[in-house]
C-alpha cells in the first residue's frame, strides 16, 4: 500500500503500533456492526474518533482499516474525514504553534507574526515541519485580547508577540525537550 | 392514489410519487441538475443538492425541492410563480459564478445540461462574480477526464459509482466552497479501484467527467501513408451512432457506418462482430470442457473490461472462474497483427488498429500491458461512438444521408451471434447457439433463447441442450454482478454459465454511447435494433462464419489449440482492494 502524503513511516502504522491496533480492533469489535452498510455508517464517526485518539491522526491505512471493518468504501470514509476539521489525515508536530488571527490580534499585527513563523519554519499555515517538531496554524480568539497579538504553543500562551520574539519562542520549545 | 393541483391542473398519481414526477405526467418539465432516474434498474438519485427544481407549495413557508418532496392529498403546487422563478434564477446564477464560462471549448458543448438550463432561462448576463474553484485536471488514465472546476456537486456520479456499480471510488470531499466529488485522498482515478466503466460520465450533467478523447491520434494515423490503418466497430455502435445525427433511436446504421469510415480514409473497414464470433469459438470450447469435466463452474464471461477490472479488485479469490478468452476487441487486434498481417504481407508494426467502441473501459483495456507485443499494442487507438460521430461532423460527412456499404473481408464477416454481443444476454445466447450444435452434433433450429434477453439487472434461465439442463444467469451493472457473485460464493446459487456486463443493459448503454440521459425507452430501442440485425442475418451461429472456419483451417488449427491459446487467451491479475 502506498501512502498518500508521501511519507514512509505511516505505511506500517498499524504494524508499527500493534498494541494500538489491538485497542482499535477491540473497540470496533464491540460495536453492533452487521451486513447493513447504512447502519454501520452510523458508527463511522465514533470509530474515527477512537482511531485518532489512539494514533494521533488518520492516515490512509487507518481509514482503510476502519472502512474494511465497517464494510464501507474508503472514499466515503475519506469524505467524512475531510468534512470535519477535527479529523486530520496528516501527522501534526510535537509543538502546535497557533497564531491568533482574531480581530484584535489581527489589528495588532498577527499577520506579520504569522509570516515570520512561516519564514522561520519553512512551512505554510496548516503544515508540519519534516522533523515532525512544529505545526503551524491560525486560530480565532482565545479570550486574551488585552495581550494581542497572541500565540499559543500547545497549552502555553504568549502575549504581545512581536516579529522579533519568534526565534525565541521556537528556541524555548527546544529547551523544553 | 393521490390528487393534487399543479399550475391549476389536477393530477392523480401514485402515493409515493414526487412533485417532479407528478408534473411530468401533465407535461411540465421542472428543470433540475442533480435528479437522475435510472428506470431500467429502478435506481433514483435525488440528493436535492442543486436546488434548481424548487417550486412553491401552498401553505408551506419555504420553497420545496420537487425531486425529493413527496406529493400529498390536496397539495397545491405552482412551478412558475415569480418566487419560484426568481429563486431558480438565483441558484443558477450562483452555480454559474463558480463555473468556467468556456462552453465553446468544453467537451460537453451542446450536450451540457447546465448550458441547456442557461439557454432555457434566457440568461443574458452573469450576475455574480467572485472566487472560482481551481483544481488540477485528472488526465492520468486513458478513459476518463476529471475536471473538478466544472463540478456542480450534483453527486450523480456518486450514485452511479457507489449505488449502481458499487465500485465506491467517488465521494463528496471537503466542505463549503471547497467541496468536490473525488476519490479518497483526492487521488487520480488510475490509483483507485475505478473500473473505467464510464457510468459516471454518463451521469455527469456537465463537463466535469468526460471521455479522454483520442480523435486527433486517429486523424494523424489516417494521414500517415506509411501505415496500413484498419478499423473495427463494436456491435452496439451501429444501433446508436445515428442518434448523434438526429436519426430515430434504434435505427440500424451499419451500412452508413461502413461508408462513413471508408470516407474518413481507413484502408479497411472491419467488424468487431467477426472477433465476437471468434470469442464464442474459444469461450464455448472452454465452457463445454468445464461442463464435461464438471469442474470450475460456473464459467464467467470475460468480454467486458470494466467487469474484468472489477473482479480483479473486488473478487480476487474468484480469479480462476472467468473464461480466459480475450475480449473481441483484443482478439481482433491479435489476429489483425498476426494472421492478417501475414496475409497482406505487412509488418505488424506498420498496421494501426483503431477500435470504435461504445465503451470507455476499452481504452483502458487496449492499454493493458499483456495486450502488447514488443511495445506494439494489439489495438493502437480506441475511440468511442461519440468521438466517431464528432469526427464525421468535423469531416463534413452527413451521416444520415450516406449510402449503405459492406464491411471488407476477411475480418468483416460476421454472424447474428456476433451482433448480439452488444446487448445484455447476447454473449450467453451466442455461446448457447454454438454449444447446442457442438453438444448435439446437429444444426439446431431453435436458436432464439428469449429467456436471456431484456434489460433486467439479473436474469436466470435453464436451457435444455442435448439432454443437459444448462443453468444460466445474466447480469448487467456491477452492483447486480456483486449481488450475484456473493450468492455464488455462499453457495446460494449454482450455475453453469454466467454473463456479466459492467453497464446496466450491456454495451448498448456503454459510457461511450450517445448520451441517453438514462431514458430506458432509448435503451430498449437500441436493444430491439440489435436483435433485428441478428434476425436479418442469414448465418446466426458463430461456428458457421465461413471466414472464422477459414481462419482456423489456415492458421489457428482448432479452438483451444496451442496457437489459439497464445493469441486469443489472457490471464488476470488479483489486485488488492486498494493499491
Amino acid at each position: 500500500m502506498s501512502c498518500s502524503c508521501g511519507c514512509d513511516t505511516e505505511l506500517n502504522l498499524l504494524t508499527q503500533f500493534p498494541k494500538k491496533k489491538e485497542k482499535l480492533a477491540a473497540y470496533l469489535s464491540q460495536l453492533p456492526l452487521g451486513e447493513d452498510r447504512e447502519k454501520n455508517r452510523g458508527y463511522l464517526i465514533q470509530s474515527l474518533h477512537k482511531a485518532q485518539e489512539l494514533f494521533g491522526y488518520l492516515p490512509e491505512c487507518i481509514q482503510l482499516y476502519v472502512a474494511d471493518k465497517l464494510g464501507l468504501h474508503l472514499a466515503e470514509v475519506y469524505g467524512v474525514v475531510s468534512f470535519y476539521s477535527f479529523f486530520i489525515d496528516k501527522p501534526v508536530g510535537k509543538y502546535k504553534i497557533n497564531v491568533c488571527t482574531g480581530t484584535a490580534c489581527f489589528v495588532k499585527g498577527a499577520d506579520v507574526v504569522l509570516e515570520e513563523f512561516k519564514r522561520y519554519l519553512h512551512i505554510e499555515e496548516g503544515e508540519t515541519t519534516e522533523d515532525l517538531n512544529y505545526s503551524l496554524g491560525g486560530l480565532r480568539c482565545v479570550g486574551a485580547c488585552s495581550l494581542a497579538p497572541v500565540v499559543m504553543v500547545n497549552d502555553k500562551v504568549y502575549g504581545n508577540v512581536t516579529k522579533e520574539m519568534v526565534p525565541n519562542i521556537i528556541e524555548e520549545c527546544k529547551l523544553n525537550d | 392514489m393521490i390528487n393534487l393541483t399543479i399550475n391549476n391542473t389536477t393530477v392523480t398519481v401514485e402515493e409515493n410519487a414526487t412533485i417532479i414526477q407528478a408534473a411530468a405526467k401533465i407535461g411540465i418539465k421542472i428543470p433540475t441538475l442533480c435528479h437522475m432516474a435510472v428506470d431500467c434498474i429502478s435506481q433514483e438519485s435525488k440528493s436535492a443538492s442543486c436546488r434548481i427544481c424548487v417550486v412553491e407549495v401552498e401553505g408551506r413557508r419555504n420553497l420545496a425541492s420537487s425531486c425529493s418532496t413527496p406529493v400529498s392529498e390536496g397539495m397545491v403546487v405552482k412551478t412558475n410563480s415569480i418566487r419560484a422563478i426568481n429563486a431558480r434564477r438565483t441558484v443558477l446564477d450562483l452555480l454559474l459564478s463558480d463555473h468556467p464560462a468556456d462552453c465553446l471549448t468544453c467537451e460537453k458543448n451542446g450536450k451540457c445540461q447546465l448550458q441547456d438550463l442557461a439557454a432555457d432561462f434566457g440568461l443574458h448576463n452573469l450576475r455574480y462574480t467572485g472566487e472560482q474553484s481551481k483544481y488540477e485536471l485528472d488526465l492520468a488514465n486513458k478513459s476518463i477526464v476529471r475536471d473538478l472546476d466544472k463540478c456542480v456537486m450534483c453527486r450523480r456520479c456518486e450514485t452511479a459509482c457507489n449505488d449502481i456499480q458499487t465500485v465506491g471510488v467517488l465521494s463528496g470531499v471537503g466542505r463549503g466552497f471547497n467541496a468536490v466529488v473525488a476519490p479518497a485522498s483526492m487521488k487520480p482515478l488510475d490509483q483507485t479501484e475505478c473500473t473505467f466503466c464510464g457510468q459516471c460520465v454518463v451521469a455527469c450533467p456537465v463537463g466535469a467527467l468526460t471521455c479522454q478523447t483520442a480523435k486527433y491520434p486517429v486523424w494523424r494515423a489516417l494521414n500517415d501513408s506509411s501505415k496500413t490503418v484498419i478499423v473495427q466497430t463494436a456491435p452496439a455502435v451501429r444501433v446508436a451512432i445515428g442518434e448523434e445525427f438526429g436519426m430515430e433511436p434504434g435505427s440500424v446504421a451499419t451500412g452508413k457506418l461502413v461508408s462513413g469510415l471508408r470516407m474518413l480514409g481507413f484502408d479497411k473497414v472491419f467488424d468487431t462482430d467477426f472477433a465476437a464470433d471468434l470469442t464464442i469459438m474459444e469461450e464455448t470450447t472452454e465452457f463445454i470442457d468445464r461442463v464435461k469435466k464438471n469442474e470450475n463452474l460456473p464459467i464467467l464471461t470475460s468480454c467486458c473490461p470494466g467487469w474484468v477490472k472489477f473482479f480483479e479488485h473486488q473478487f480476487p479469490e474468484l480469479i480462476y472462474m472467468p473464461s480466459t478468452a480475450k475480449s473481441p476487441q483484443q482478439m481482433f487486434g491479435a489476429i489483425a497483427k498476426s494472421y492478417y498481417a501475414e496475409k497482406i504481407g505487412v509488418e505488424p508494426k506498420d498496421i494501426i488498429v483503431v477500435s470504435v467502441m461504445p465503451c470507455l473501459a476499452k481504452k483502458y483495456e487496449a492499454d493493458r500491458e499483456e495486450f502488447s507485443n514488443d511495445g506494439v499494442p494489439d489495438v493502437d487507438i480506441v475511440i468511442s461512438t461519440r468521438e466517431l460521430a464528432d469526427m464525421f461532423k468535423e469531416a463534413g460527412i452527413v451521416f444520415d444521408k450516406l449510402n449503405d456499404s459492406d464491411f471488407d473481408h476477411p475480418l468483416g464477416e460476421s454472424t447474428g451471434a456476433g451482433v448480439i454481443f452488444g446487448s445484455s444476454g447476447g454473449v450467453l445466447e451466442a455461446a448457447l447457439r454454438t454449444g447446442a450444435d457442438w453438444l448435439t452434433g446437429e444444426d439446431v433450429k431453435e436458436i432464439d433463447f428469449k429467456a436471456v434477453r431484456g434489460l433486467a439487472g439479473i436474469k436466470e434461465a435453464t436451457v435444455n441442450v442435448a439432454g443437459l439442463d444448462i443453468k444460466a444467469a445474466i447480469t448487467s451493472g456491477l452492483g447486480n454482478a456483486r449481488t450475484l457473485l456473493e450468492k455464488i460464493q455462499k453457495g446460494e446459487a449454482r450455475y453453469h454459465i454466467v454473463e456479466i456486463m459492467a453497464c446496466p443493459g450491456g454495451c448498448l448503454n456503454g459510457g461511450g454511447q450517445p448520451y441517453s440521459c438514462h431514458d430506458s425507452s432509448i435503451l430498449e430501442k437500441r436493444m430491439n435494433a440489435i436483435y433485428q440485425e441478428d434476425s436479418n442475418k442469414v448465418i446466426r451461429k458463430s461456428h458457421q462464419n465461413p471466414d472464422i472456419i477459414k481462419l482456423y483451417d489456415e492458421y489457428l488449427e482448432k479452438p483451444g489449440s496451442h496457437k489459439a491459446h497464445k493469441l486469443l487467451h489472457t490471464k488476470y491479475t488479483a489486485r488488492k482492494a486498494f493499491k
